[in-house]
């Protein structure tokens, strides 16, 4: 299907679709927010994010039409890299370009319904262009080969979540202090990556990622290089929610928009994961002596603090919206725990789970979304029995729910298996056993939204609820049967997820 | 020591105004002052990356006198990887300066007469500006509506409010659960 698709795409756009990708978006924000209709911008959305994937799946075609993967370099305005920005589209990017503009595309079309009944009418237009920008500066991301740019467009998606977070606020007022909160710890990450940037700069005197890359060998042990590296890390880590950096995220997923906590979910955390793996191995490479200790006395310990700590968390939080938020944070110690092995089956795993708990997230928090629209909360409670009342919506997201905990047959268990491979294969069994555990955690919390949905009678009998509208059914069913898809035939992700692993490994610095 | 110390004063000023701006953002409960904090350790980067470009005798980077109408293509970029690395001191900026003062930073310096800043750094914090503007603007915004909406910018009386909201709600889905299974 990629090649079909591929091949409809007419040579000269396909040549320059890095830049299309990340273009296409950003022109029709603002045309979008002068639309005088909500749903002219809706369609806009769909329109332009419909663009974006097709782009993505050009490039993940073009990508892997080489054997062992190609790596694109694409002169931004035509200045030749050293003068000017490159994107450096490789297999790791294009993985991550296709999984973000399919969640975008997907949450394009799934948004009418949710933003109709949570967003204001005379807000709409903005709110998609708002929607827009977000999507363009998380492809961005995905696509720069320059460390700088990199940072620019890390805060325009930033900005443009903040705004999209607080417009929580028609249905909740806590989303206020919560967006304030994410913009400011949002803000310390996005300025302490930029000074690390800053040090790398001045011991390089170049911000190309893959010139970095050379000019570091170099200079290893400048302490200037140490420096910005730790600086990197922990703002890239307040990004992507590592484990003591996390609490930015569970209010404003639980009060922000439903459409706005879904694109979050599958989306923000994972285009920061890979911005910190692609630090981590393209830019400092292994032979960064620095390096391997961080991996094993940072990243290790913090992915499996969020595996035990957040999934104990998200066993005692009564609101649904707020389980899976915390659940989230466990999901990425798994990511973490994946990279910090250190080799290639490890990250390759890493990835693995970053595009299924994408799937899983995405899934779940749509599901929710129809029983915000039908209902207006999300506590326990809200949930009871609604399995028998609206099962298309309910069985979706149970599908969602154990491919969560990882059952045989759904995705959740794939990334899982081959992140239990990659632990036993580098001798760290007890890891295992931690992985093992946190399963048991999330089959707990898992469990009792399960119980409530499917054998309780609902709390309150009185109050309406009905089945999600079919706008939103579809792209949910899309999602639920891409984890079953993965789960029974994983190996077109999993293709992906080997291929990125080995562009880091081997073809990453050149 | 002293002389490690002096030499070094605008690093030291501008991690000085970073930590502040850094301590205040997480200190202050008052949401405007925490705004104020960040907006400190924002421009303080911006400080940080001007410093960086600063070369003893450099001018503005603006090609005069014998330099001028000498290079046209800039596009040729810089030429082999010895210059930028200069000798790998323990600090970074030295390096940096180090391997400047002998025309091979940036691109394209080769062969000029005088000694010119780097611009690069300039270009990049016009950049952060803008955004450290975007993020100030939706950051106001939002204290904005939070005054609309808790009559207070104090986060520990927002905290407290809040606090309040999630007990009542508790109690209510309590009874609420309680009701559904009589």
């Amino acid at each position: 299907m990629i090649e079909l698709i591929s091949s409809l795409v007419p040579e000269n756009l396909a040549a320059h679709a890095p830049a299309l990708l990340v273009v296409v978006p950003m022109l029709f924000a603002p045309v979008a927010a002068f639309m005088p209709n909500g749903r002219i911008a809706w369609l806009l959305s769909i329109i332009a994010t419909g663009i974006a994937l097709i782009m993505a799946i050009s490039l993940v075609d073009q990508v892997r039409s080489i054997e062992g993967g190609a790596v694109l370099s694409y002169a931004m305005g035509g200045w030749t890299p050293d003068a000017g920005i490159e994107f450096r589209i490789d297999a790791l990017n294009s993985m991550v370009l296709l999984l973000v503009s399919t969640i975008g595309f997907l949450a394009a079309i799934f948004s009418w319904p949710t933003v109709k009944a949570e967003v204001r009418d005379a807000k709409r237009a903005m709110f998609f262009a708002a929607y827009l920008v977000c999507f363009t500066g998380l492809t961005g991301v995905a696509s720069t080969g320059d460390a700088f740019n990199l940072f620019v467009f890390l805060e325009i998606s930033s900005i443009a979540t903040y705004v999209l977070v607080a417009l929580g606020a028609t249905r909740d007022r806590r989303a206020l202090p919560a967006a304030g909160n994410y913009l400011l710890m949002g803000t310390i990450g996005a300025s302490f990556f930029v000074v690390g940037v800053g040090f790398l700069f001045a011991a390089t005197g170049t911000l190309n990622m893959a010139e970095l890359a050379v000019r570091l060998q170099d200079v290893q042990d400048n302490k200037a290089v140490l420096a910005g590296y730790a600086f990197i890390m922990v703002g890239l880590g307040i990004k992507a929610a590592m484990f003591p950096l996390h609490q930015w995220l569970p209010n404003a997923y639980a009060y922000s928009p439903s459409f706005v906590t879904m694109f979050l979910a599958a989306t923000a955390t994972k285009v920061a994961i890979y911005a910190l793996v692609r630090f981590l191995f393209t830019v400092f490479g292994l032979e960064f002596a620095f390096e391997g200790s961080t991996l094993i006395w940072i990243l290790m310990p913090m992915g499996i603090a969020a595996m035990i700590a957040c999934s104990f968390q998200a066993v005692f939080q009564t609101d649904v919206r707020r389980t899976l938020a915390y659940s989230s944070v466990a999901q990425v110690g798994y990511m973490l725990l994946g990279i910090s092995i250190g080799t290639a089956a490890g990250v390759s795993a890493g990835m693995f789970h970053l595009v299924n708990h994408a799937l899983i997230k995405g899934a779940l928090f749509m599901a929710l979304a129809g029983v915000v629209l039908t209902y207006q909360g999300t506590s326990l409670n809200d949930l009871k029995g609604l399995g028998r009342t609206s099962p298309w919506t309910m069985t979706a997201f149970a599908i969602g729910a154990v491919s969560l905990i990882g059952v045989p047959l759904t995705a959740g268990f794939q990334s899982k298996y081959a992140l239990v491979n990659a632990l036993f294969e580098h001798g760290w069994w007890w890891a295992v056993a931690v992985v093992m555990f946190s399963s048991l955690l999330a089959v707990v919390y898992m469990g009792r939204i399960l119980e409530a949905v499917f054998f309780r009678a609902p709390s309150n009998p009185n109050k309406r609820r009905q089945e999600a509208p079919l706008v939103i059914l579809i792209p949910l069913w899309v999602l639920a049967l891409a984890n079953l898809w993965v789960g029974i035939q994983g190996g077109f992700v999993a293709g992906l997820a080997d291929d990125a692993a080995a562009a880091l490994f081997i073809g990453g610095a050149s | 020591m002293l002389e490690f110390v002096l030499e070094r004063g605008n690093y030291w000023a501008i991690i000085g105004l970073m930590m502040i701006g850094l301590y205040i953002s997480f200190a202050a409960t008052n949401l405007i002052k925490r705004l104020v904090g960040l907006g400190l350790f924002q421009t303080s980067i911006i400080l940080f990356y001007i410093s960086l470009s600063r070369i003893d005798g450099g001018t503005a980077p603006i090609l005069f006198g014998k330099d001028y109408g000498k290079k046209k293509d800039h596009g040729d970029g810089h030429s082999s990887g010895a210059e930028y690395a200069g000798e790998a001191s323990d600090h970074g900026a030295d390096a940096y300066n180090a391997a400047s003062g002998d025309g091979g930073y940036g691109y394209g310096a080769e062969g000029l007469e005088n000694v010119y800043s780097n611009p690069l750094p300039h270009v990049l914090m016009l950049t952060a500006i803008v955004v450290g503007v975007a993020t100030l603007a939706v950051g106001l915004a939002i204290i904005v509506r939070i005054r609309e909406a808790y009559g207070t910018v104090e986060a520990d009386e927002i905290r407290a409010m809040d606090l309040e909201v999630a007990i009542s709600e508790a109690a209510s889905e309590a009874e609420e659960s309680k009701a559904g299974a009589a």
